[in-house]
């Protein structure tokens, strides 16, 4: 049985329609990434699958229970991260994790039981008593990551979980991910970075304008949509270059003022470069983020 | 809707118990100040109302809008800062709570709070020696009842809210007519009658009239209707949140 799954969801606001008829399918213990620019409809998804929005046509089911109908009792079981920390400013980090517990109906002792570990996961052993103002950014992600803990979840929802964190606290959050997906919990998560979506999900979904335009793992994807070598020019000149280049390599893209050559075999590409100074070049194996922006553009999204 | 929404009063308890001296004055010190300057100062000059002197006459009046305003200002301000500013509500939609579950914490804990302002004002009076019959305890529960027909009222407003802007309109052109009318100060019966017919449909007016006879020791003439339109306001508030507020939350 899988974790989550939703058969041509579809959601509208007013005349438009924010999600047009997606299927999903996430397998129990995987983490499962959803990936799109601003207003691909992802947030929009994470809340019909939570039962938060009412969907206009499709049907989910979320740990076995139909949702919206059972949302509640599925919710239980879940944990959520959201994209903008909504923690109780006038708590300590324990008090957080105590009132959370409690609407999920667990009595406050077993919460206080558990809050050691919980904080010990997060990064905040010792911090309990910690009122949420003297938190740093980091600190306060880390905590929403444990208050979405707080009930021993099946599956945890995660939007943007990194979104404005330093490289030192994105690595500790990934860690923890895949920590959770060790034990055996199921992540579903969406995400803008594609090289955190390429080292965490076991599958990943790409939308955009309300359907989903790819999905597969992130090896996977890369194979099927994109050559597998990259190199990106830029220099004075480029624009001349680039027209030669169109003759040496099956796919070349301007972008402003950098040229990206796309090819199984870059040879003759890099010896072209080879006795140009003016041009500056960077060889790379090809990635997500190319494949992303093959698939959805390279146009600006609000 | 599901006992969980005493998770969401528990909440809001346990940050009235942190920031309790500052909720505490600001909810008591008003009224209290209100009751003891004009009901001695302004009341020394003045006849007996309905035979009793002014202090005792404004001391129901007094408990009766304080509680309105504690029930209104915490259904308002402090449940828009959690429900819009703070986010508070998003948090707890995904546990398995939803949002008639929030409103109703939301609603019963601004009443509590409300009758904390209520019974205390009700203690000093009975200090004061102004309610000395065993009667005036049963003004505890309609305190109560008060501050639930005030927070669910106030709680529509907040669901409705696109700003702060917004409570201005109701507490101007709604609670301070109302407080005039309602026989806080001297007897609505004085007023003309379209307006005591206005008084006599609004929620204000009808704990006034149960709370004053108990204060004095006398069983409320009305009292079944009274209870009536209180209830009533609570019941029609709390319906109407639900509605606006699911609106506003599972579009």
């Amino acid at each position: 049985m899988s974790a989550l799954s939703a058969r041509s969801l579809r959601k509208s606001y007013g005349e438009l329609e924010v999600v047009s008829g997606i299927d999903l399918e996430v397998q129990n213990g995987e983490c499962f990434g959803l990936l799109g620019p601003n207003g691909a409809g992802k947030t929009t998804t994470l809340r019909l699958c939570l039962g938060l929005t009412r969907p206009d046509g499709g049907s989910i089911e979320l740990l076995g229970e139909p949702v919206p109908a059972r949302a509640r009792e599925a919710r239980a079981r879940v944990g959520v991260v959201p994209q903008f920390d909504n923690l109780d400013p006038d708590f300590t980090v324990t008090e957080n994790l105590v009132v959370y517990g409690r609407y999920f109906g667990i009595p406050t002792k077993s919460i206080q039981a558990r809050i050691p570990g919980l904080l010990e996961f997060a990064g905040l052993a010792g911090r309990g008593d910690a009122g949420l103002q003297t938190l740093s950014g980091g600190m306060k992600r880390r905590l929403t990551l444990a208050r979405a803990l707080v009930n021993d979840p099946q599956l945890v929802f995660m939007d943007e979980p990194t979104t404005g964190l330093d490289p030192q606290a994105r690595h500790l959050i990934w860690e923890r991910m895949r920590r959770l997906t060790g034990e055996g919990k199921t992540l579903v998560l969406t995400t803008h970075f594609m090289e955190e979506a390429e080292r965490l999900c076991h599958r990943l979904a790409i939308m955009d304008r309300g359907r989903i335009i790819a999905q597969g793992s992130p090896r996977a994807l890369i194979a099927e949509h994109i050559e597998p070598q990259v190199v990106e020019v830029h220099g004075s000149g480029y624009e001349i270059w680039a027209e030669r280049a169109r003759t040496l390599c099956p796919r070349v893209e301007r972008v402003g003022d950098t040229v990206f050559c796309y090819a199984g075999d870059v040879e003759p590409i890099l010896s072209s470069l080879s006795g140009d100074k003016d041009l500056a070049y960077l060889h790379r194996p090809a990635n997500l983020e190319d494949v992303f922006l093959k698939l959805t553009g390279r146009d600006l999204r609000d | 809707m599901s006992l969980r929404w005493i998770a969401v009063w528990r909440r809001n308890v346990l940050v009235w118990r942190k920031l309790m001296a500052a909720a505490v004055l600001s909810n008591l010190a008003d009224p209290l100040i209100m009751l003891l300057g004009l009901g001695y100062g302004l009341g020394g000059l003045m006849p007996a109302i309905e035979g009793m002197s002014f202090i005792a006459f404004f001391a129901a009046g007094s408990l009766c809008s304080a509680t309105m305003f504690t029930a209104s200002f915490e259904s308002m301000f402090s449940g828009f800062s959690r429900m819009h500013g703070q986010k508070t509500w998003d948090a707890i939609l995904y546990a398995p709570l939803v949002i008639d579950d929030v409103v109703a914490g939301e609603i019963v804990w601004a009443a509590s709070k409300a009758w904390l302002t209520g019974s205390t004002i009700l203690a000093v009076v009975a200090v004061l020696g102004l309610a000395a019959s065993p009667l005036a305890l049963l003004a505890l529960p309609v305190a109560f009842l008060v501050g639930l027909a005030f927070s669910a009222v106030g709680l529509v407003m907040t669901v409705l809210a696109k700003g702060w802007d917004f409570f201005s309109f109701y507490m101007t052109l709604v609670m301070t007519p109302m407080m005039m009318i309602s026989g806080v100060f001297f007897p609505a019966e004085r007023l003309p009658a379209p307006l005591l017919a206005v008084a006599k449909v609004l929620p204000l007016y009808h704990g006034v009239e149960l709370v004053r006879p108990l204060m004095s020791g006398s069983w409320p003439g009305g009292a079944a209707l009274h209870l009536l339109v209180l209830l009533g306001y609570a019941a029609a508030g709390y319906g109407m949140a639900i509605v606006f507020a699911r609106r506003r939350f599972s579009a």
